[in-house]
């Protein structure tokens, strides 16, 4: 029994082909990434089971995961909402868009909802400083432009 | 060559040097941290920032490659202005733990800190605080106090071969730590405390011990593995508080294996032999030396009398000093006995009459790193010779083909090219195979050829052979297991002539600080007398022994504490009790290495002499004395020396260079058989890295570390559920009359029909031959 499903590690054997066979270890971003997706965060044995998977020591996997913050090194709810609070994104009103959330969704930055449905977290600049205020889900699908309305419509569809 | 200019000195440095290279080559020192010659370029903590001509900002020394006409100012304003920067940087979170700190005398950043430091900070707020890590028995931690420079972690990935600490977190929470809770577990972990320029990392058995000014260093040599690692042992109040390395690029580099770190603290065990003793019936009485030595001469005297020379057994440490040795084979051959040995963990004695000469590596030291290709035979060179281990990984990082036939398939921390995993008894066989493989491809593999024709050859063998035949420079390695050999002597013969065959040097991996010198000196028997295996297996009637325990070192242990148990009379010169008030009847206190002047011969045939570095502890007197004197009591002419250099000048007159004339790998006249490998369960009974000697038996942090753990049966899985035996579980071991009760685990690295079973341990004292047959059963 794999700790991964057969899709994610197809998945990671996709990243792993990009580079010469004994630098398999260059994947680690990527293959920590497809684990974090499939098992919604990275638990040490699921970091282990990658820095197995890729020949490398789990240490150094885990200083790739420790290093970058969208790694989430802790159970987190099914949908992460990350908002970026820099500068360009506050000057467009990302500040109350964030007030708004917490306000909403009853948790802080860095809290995830009693139900396990949400967590929120502060994000950096996301590189779409035209478009704030803005945020990301599970890191993955980014919401631009948004006011209490969009929002809303934007939690009602994550179940 | 690009020339450049550096605080104003022209000079020409090498091509792809970087700054600081070239600032060491014109003797101008520029601050560092993360900088370190053995380590890749980290630059990371940035003390080295120097101002370069045309260059808009300081640069890192370390990591700026030098171009021709380059002009570089190590200490101009601009330079000593960065550098001054970076020292308020990292003094932000250093706690001002000094007066507690164990580095402090001896700390990098203390010493920098006075030269760029500003005498109060302007940082006011709160500092950062980590949490300590648990590494283990020997290494300390004083997280808080780190600095980042990441020594410890490029030490682990690059020299150790295992990357056991690493550096998680980012800016200001980054820490070093280890994967989980582990400990760090390699045979050179105690390096990083040398390497860490703080107190972060710390010796945690010479913590709170003392302070560096308090201490006096002595050069000495490490008393255990054959590649003889350079030392200072640290002195204060004539008791030595640890031992750091020496540095010497053609032995050790700058590295220290555990074993020869820690060992010092044996030196203080409760077990320390300090008066010399007497049976008197079932009690033991101190005596002074002058009665002990009395009864020796006068038991000695009487035996050889009545039942001749033959009648006494002399068994000797491979650890003891030149000096010790030589006098002892002296004594030996004056009271008319040719049975004298340092061999006692060998079986197979054929090859002496063959040999030409002693056996010793066959090659440099500091050339095992520059090898291309090497095949290592019956050798667990990580846990017997950690520092040569070391260098076989730099080689085959550098594109070295490393390839092994062995009981065993450890991992050896770096890329092994082919293989060939056998059980013991099958070890010739396999061997047989690449000498065959090598006739095959047309060589001449010499006085063998006749007798391996019948041999089937493998793909592996053909893939060792066919590396051996490439490459320029190349050596075979026999290695302790091979040496420890039923069937040694035929392993001998076979690398003599595949080396002869492609080329390849022959070299042993000796396992202990002097074996080298034991057989230099002629502590083997030379004219008829009984080897080791011989003076066990037909028991005498005296033993003189020195430094030994029998009991551990022997191959068949059992056997030999039964013919010490029989003897008339036993007398052990020993700096330990140990088992020795078991079976014998004077015990004569000698010191050891730190408190005798001496030499030791190294696997390369290096001698290196060594001072006392304290006075011998309680009665204690140097082996070589005890033996000058004990030769004057017997009356044997030749034992007048005042000195331990005069007993050198003796032994080897022309010191390094007899000891050059008389090694010779070569070996003739070896014949071969080919019976079947053995039927049945093979024994790996290999002496574990922390049970080598007297000294290390008896260290007690070394005692605490993973790798001194209680003997256990290892078996591979396949075994385990052939004889319907479950993992974890008690077993029976038997071989012969002796039997063990130990826990059984698995590894799928060992031959499916051989089980390792260390030896040299008290628990497995009680088993026979290391590398006999034996039997499982459950319990
Ligand atoms: S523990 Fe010491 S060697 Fe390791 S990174 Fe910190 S300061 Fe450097
Ligand atoms: S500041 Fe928010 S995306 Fe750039
Ligand atoms: S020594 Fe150059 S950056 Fe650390």
């Amino acid at each position: 029994m794999t700790l991964l499903t057969p899709e994610s590690l197809a998945q990671i054997d996709r990243e792993i082909a990009k580079y010469p066979a004994e630098h398999k270890q260059s994947a680690v971003m990527a293959a920590l990434r497809i684990a974090q997706t499939e098992k919604g965060w990275l638990s040490t044995e699921t970091i282990e089971y990658v820095a197995e998977y890729l020949g490398m020591p789990a240490i150094a996997a885990y200083e790739v995961a420790t290093f970058y913050n969208m790694y989430e090194l802790s159970p987190c709810g099914r949908h992460k909402i990350t908002v970026c609070t820099n500068l360009p994104c506050q000057l467009q009103g990302a500040g109350d868009i964030a007030e708004y959330l917490k306000k909403k969704l009853g948790i802080g930055f860095g809290e995830t909802t009693p139900d396990g449905r949400f967590t929120l977290k502060e994000g950096e600049c996301m590189g779409t400083c035209g478009s704030g205020p803005l945020c990301l889900h599970n890191n993955h699908k980014m919401y631009t432009r948004l006011t209490p309305q969009t929002v809303d419509q934007l939690l009602d569809g994550l179940k | 060559m690009p020339h450049i200019e550096i605080d104003g000195s022209e000079i020409e440095v090498a091509p792809g040097a970087t700054l600081m290279d070239a600032a060491a080559q014109a003797g101008i020192y520029i601050p560092h941290f993360c900088y370190h010659k053995k380590l890749s370029i980290a630059a990371s903590c940035r003390m080295c920032l120097v101002e370069v001509e045309k260059a808009p900002k300081p640069l890192p020394a370390c990591a700026t490659p030098v171009t021709d006409g380059m002009k570089v100012w190590t200490r101009s304003e601009r330079a000593v202005e960065a550098q001054k920067g970076v020292m308020e940087f990292l003094l932000i979170n250093h706690p001002l733990d000094c007066p507690i700190c164990d580095q402090g005398g001896e700390c990098q950043l203390q010493d920098l800190a006075v030269g760029y430091g500003a005498s109060n900070s302007r940082y006011a707020e709160p500092k950062r605080v980590v949490r300590e890590k648990e590494l283990g028995p020997l290494i300390s931690t004083d997280m808080t106090r780190c600095i980042h420079c990441s020594r410890c972690v490029r030490f682990g990935q690059e020299i150790a071969g295992m990357m056991e600490l690493g550096m998680p977190g980012r800016g200001e929470h980054t820490e070093v730590m280890p994967w989980l809770e582990h400990q760090v577990t390699s045979e050179l972990s105690g390096n990083v405390i040398d390497l860490c320029p703080v107190g972060a990392l710390t010796s945690k058995p010479f913590r709170y011990k003392a302070r560096g000014w308090e201490l006096s260093r002595r050069r000495t040599v490490s008393p255990h593995d054959g590649l003889g690692a350079n030392m200072l042992v640290h002195v204060k109040d004539g008791r030595v508080y640890r031992a750091v390395p020496q540095d010497n690029e053609a032995v050790n580099e700058c590295w220290l294996a555990d074993r020869d770190r820690y060992s010092y603290e044996a030196l203080y065990s409760e077990d320390r032999l300090t008066r010399p003793m007497v049976r008197d019936g079932d009690r033991w009485v101190e005596v002074d030396w002058g009665k002990a030595l009395a009864q020796v001469a006068g038991a000695l005297k009487m035996l050889r009398d009545t039942h001749g020379g033959d009648a006494i057994g002399v068994l000797a440490s491979p650890h003891q000093t030149v000096e010790e040795l030589h006098l002892l084979q002296k004594l030996a051959r004056g009271l008319g006995s040719d049975n004298i040995d340092h061999r006692l963990n060998h079986s197979d004695f054929a090859a002496d009459a063959g040999r030409a000469g002693a056996a010793w590596l066959g090659l440099p030291v500091a050339e095992l790193s520059n090898l291309d290709r090497v095949l290592l035979v019956g050798a667990t060179v990580r846990k017997d010779q950690p520092l040569a281990a070391q260098r076989l990984r730099q080689a085959v990082k550098a594109g070295a083909q490393l390839s092994i036939i062995h009981a065993a398939d450890d991992d050896l921390l770096c890329k092994v090219a082919h293989k060939l995993v056998v059980k013991p008894s099958a070890l010739v066989q396999a061997l047989a195979q690449v000498a065959r493989a090598l006739q095959e491809a047309g060589l001449d593999v010499g006085a063998v050829a006749a007798s391996i024709g019948g041999v089937a050859v493998t793909d592996a063998a053909r893939a060792i052979a066919g590396s051996l035949r490439g490459g320029a420079r190349k050596a075979l390695l026999l290695g302790s297991l091979a040496q420890q050999h039923p069937r040694a002597a035929e392993l001998h013969q076979l690398a003599w002539a595949i080396g002869q065959a492609s080329g390849a040097r022959v070299g042993f991996l000796s396992p202990a600080a002097n074996s080298v010198g034991a057989q230099v000196l002629g502590v083997q028997p030379a004219g008829g007398g009984r080897n080791a295996g011989r003076m066990l297996a037909e028991p005498r009637k005296a033993y003189v022994l020195m430094g030994v325990e029998p009991e551990l070192d022997a191959y068949d242990a059992r056997q030999a504490l039964e013919a010490l148990r029989g003897a008339e009379f036993v007398v052990a010169l020993t700096a330990f009790k140990g088992a020795a008030p078991d079976y014998a009847h004077v015990l004569l206190p000698i010191a050891p290495y730190t408190e005798t002047a001496g030499s030791y011969v190294n696997m390369e045939g290096r001698l290196q002499a060594f001072h006392g570095a304290v006075k011998p502890l309680g009665e204690t007197r140097p082996a070589w004395k005890v033996l000058r004197v004990l030769g004057n009591l017997l009356e044997l002419p030749g034992f007048e020396f005042d000195s331990a250099e005069a007993v050198r000048a003796e032994a080897l007159p022309e010191g390094e260079a007899t000891v050059r004339a008389r090694l010779d790998n070569a070996v003739e006249g070896v014949a071969l058989a080919h019976p079947a490998p053995v039927e049945g369960l093979d024994r790996v009974g290999e002496t574990p890295i922390y049970q080598l000697d007297p000294l290390v038996r008896r260290a007690p942090a070394l005692q605490k570390t993973a790798d001194a753990a209680a003997p256990e049966v290892w078996a591979h899985g396949e075994l385990i559920a052939r004889l319907g035996l479950e993992e974890g579980g008690q077993v029976r071991v038997t071989q012969g009359e002796g039997a063990a009760v130990l826990r059984l685990r698995r590894d799928d690295r060992l031959p499916v029909d051989a089980v390792r079973v260390a030896a040299g341990h008290p628990l497995t004292a009680g088993l026979g031959a290391r590398l006999g047959t034996l039997s499982l059963e459950r319990l």
